[in-house]
């Protein structure tokens, strides 16, 4: 789960890092009002209108503004950037349209570092990572300069210790140039143990401060957050509903998730109900092997109820880009006769407009094929996973 | 032979009183296995009563500890069905209680809590199977897990996957063409696990009874990049191989937590590239897996 800026940088302050002064604002009256108090009680007559979507470079699309005219300027800004349809690297070309804003105080910018804790699969630990090119995508860093990118591994048990927030200070040459080298260099100690600190006890599997900024004066302040929650720690986290945005979600996706199903939105035509995630994007696979293209990725489960399956199925038949569907079930604990039942529901309600083809094996399989069988549903059986795919492949074709 | 778990395997079951638990322990009795506990916590004195094999009635003791478990019973492999937020506790206190195999199927753990789990394992002797997986299975002796025995044959084939469904797809396959396994292993498709593909394909590689290895991965991560490294120096069998999720787009995590290609890493391309530059023959779609481990003997 992805969240705002914002958002971050409030939970950020929670932990005692230095963030910037700032407001968040869902209308234009309200950015103009943040504009002054943040003028006012600063003293700086500088503001940063900031675009809050979830997707990254929000900067080179135009969705970041530097406001050096007082609160009426920043109002008009705030026109502009509210409402428009910010497109990024990371939006694809439709772009998000921008319903929240974040007006914060402008800081004097020394210098731009780059802070990210992601869990380093390899190690099995968090790794912090930091470097002097701040304000670059940390990939594009990876790709032409790995040597610029320092790690520490933050072991479980004493979690970051000083001494690697030290290394990695000395590292970057923190206190390099600033009126106080030691006060910076210990500012900047402080900041990455928290962050560690913040990243396993807020369940993250991302937490990036890029740029993470020392100013002229020498403190080291967060200049932007980007927060992922780990899902499987919703659980434990009650707060995360109150940090959902909605308008950021894929609907579907969002539904599926409700329902306890895990389905992604693909550009393709054929439609997928499988069972298992490494199944599922198997079926994806196999669906473009024989020269057609998936619509979805989506998994009912091991344990899916009749209720589960029928939703699932309604998903898929009420998507208005889908011109054929392919079942894929190989049931351990799945049993055939419940997804049957299920894609029978479904399509009762809504009926069958594209063709379909499914393959059952495992358990009930005799049960499963005779409720479909007996809907008098025109359903195409598959002997095989390979045979399936060719016969939805040909019927989608020929619709 | 086999690897990991055979007809002498013992194994207690944590969290044998909740639904998925109490349905997959009499599956695995109704296979064969021997069941010797159940541990739920405020459930101890409690008797589970199942079918075992050709339908002889079996009552297996509750217990409130694991340590009480394998006092009483000489059990020494776990297997955990214990709900998400408090599966990462009960895999240590199976580790505690001295069970040599700890098998979790539990999916949905937080990684943070795997992380420490990792961490306080490290240097133990015990070896941790998952968690979200669907378990280990030695055809004809011992299942321990969620996957269907019935579509298993005892044979010569090693069988290695991150998948669940997708290794019952494999393993149909195999038996289909009348190649039976010595050992199904299904690692599970989490970010931070117990055994990985290189400390199970070591396993294969010792085992005088595996002839050759199917090993199914997906995208994320590099844990195949780690097995074909491992293979390329040390691999004396013949490995067949099958990567999942070359059609999925970046970004986007595909069912399992760890199947999320990040920062342009993690795709099935690079995956597929290292396994057969290291000699792996992989299947060029997943109907095929079966096919071609055979053209490998």
């Amino acid at each position: 789960m992805k969240i705002h800026e914002y958002q971050g940088k409030q939970i950020f302050a929670k932990y005692g890092i230095a963030v910037p002064q700032g407001i968040a604002c869902f209308t234009v009256d309200e950015a103009e009002k943040a504009a002054e108090k943040i003028i006012a009680e600063t003293g700086a007559p500088v503001v940063v209108v900031k675009a809050q979507i979830h997707a990254g470079g929000r900067g080179k699309g135009g969705g970041v503004k530097v406001v050096k005219g007082g609160a009426k300027e920043a109002r008009g800004v705030a026109e502009k950037i509210l409402g428009m349809q910010l497109i990024t690297h990371q939006t694809g070309p439709e772009g998000q349209k921008v319903k929240r804003l974040y007006v914060e105080q402008g800081i004097e910018i020394a210098r731009e570092l780059y802070l990210g804790l992601v869990v380093d699969r390899e190690t099995r630990k968090i790794a912090v990572m930091a470097s002097t090119e701040g304000g670059v995508e940390i990939e594009k860093v990876a790709e032409e300069s790995p040597e610029k990118i320092l790690i520490e591994l933050v072991d479980p048990v004493t979690g970051l210790a000083a001494y690697q927030a030290r290394k990695l200070a000395y590292g970057l040459e923190v206190g390099k140039g600033t009126p106080s080298p030691k006060d910076t260099i210990a500012e900047f100690v402080k900041l990455v143990t928290k962050l560690a600190n913040l990243f396993e006890k807020e369940d993250c599997s991302l937490c990036e401060v890029n740029p993470l900024i020392i100013t002229k004066q020498g403190k080291v302040i967060a200049g932007d957050s980007k927060i992922n929650f780990d899902d499987n720690a919703a659980g434990r986290h009650k707060e995360w509903e109150g940090l959902l945005d909605k308008d950021e979600e894929d609907p579907v996706e969002l539904e599926a998730k409700d329902a306890g199903l895990s389905y992604v939105s693909l550009d393709g035509d054929i439609g997928c109900l499988v069972n298992g995630a490494g199944l599922a994007m198997a079926t994806m696979d196999i669906i473009k092997h024989h020269g057609g293209s998936p619509a979805n990725f989506l998994d009912v489960g091991g344990g899916a109820t009749k209720d589960q399956v029928t939703k699932a199925f309604t998903m898929i038949l009420s998507s208005p880009k889908v011109k054929g569907i392919f079942v894929n079930i190989f049931g351990g604990i799945m049993k055939c006769d419940v997804i049957a039942e299920g894609v029978v529901a479904a399509t009762r309600e809504l009926g069958l407009k594209v063709p379909l083809v499914v393959r059952l094996e495992g358990t009930n399989v005799e049960l499963g094929k005779k409720i479909l069988s007996e809907s008098g549903l025109a359903i195409q059986p598959a002997d095989s996973m390979a045979d399936g795919a060719k016969k939805i492949v040909a019927a989608t074709k020929a619709a | 032979m086999s690897i990991l778990v055979n007809k002498n395997t013992k194994v207690l079951v944590q969290g044998i009183t909740g639904s998925a638990g109490s349905f997959h322990a009499k599956q695995c009795l109704a296979y064969g296995t021997q069941v010797v506990a159940g541990c739920t916590p405020n459930r101890g004195g409690e008797t589970f009563s199942a079918e075992g094999a050709a339908g002889k009635a079996v009552s297996i003791p509750v217990f409130d500890t694991v340590v009480e478990a394998v006092k009483q019973t000489g059990a020494d492999t776990s297997c955990i069905f214990v709900p998400a937020l408090g599966a990462a506790d009960a895999i240590l206190e199976a580790v505690d209680a001295g069970c040599k195999l700890v098998i979790c199927i539990t999916e949905g753990i937080p990684v943070t809590d795997m992380i420490r789990v990792r961490r306080s394992i490290e240097g133990k002797a015990v070896r941790l199977v998952g968690p979200n997986c669907p378990g280990v299975i030695t055809p004809g002796e011992c299942k321990i897990g969620i996957m269907p025995g019935h579509i298993h044959r005892t044979g010569k084939i090693g069988v290695v996957s991150r998948s669940g469904t997708l290794t019952y797809e494999a393993v149909g396959q195999l038996t289909a063409l009348g190649l039976g396994q010595s050992t199904c292993v299904g690692i599970g498709g989490d970010p931070v696990a117990g055994l990985d593909f290189v400390d199970v394909l070591e396993l294969f590689n010792q085992d005088p009874d595996t002839q050759a290895v199917m090993m199914m991965g997906e995208i994320g991560g590099n844990a195949e990049e780690r097995a074909a490294e491992y293979i390329k120096a040390h691999m004396k069998k013949p490995v067949a191989g099958f990567i999942a999720g070359a059609t999925a787009p970046p970004g986007k995590r595909m069912g399992h937590a760890g199947a999320i290609i990040s920062g342009g890493k993690g795709t099935a391309k690079d995956k597929i590239a290292a396994l057969t530059a290291a000699g792996v023959r992989m299947s060029p779609s997943p109907a095929e897996m079966g096919a071609t481990l055979k053209s490998l003997l």
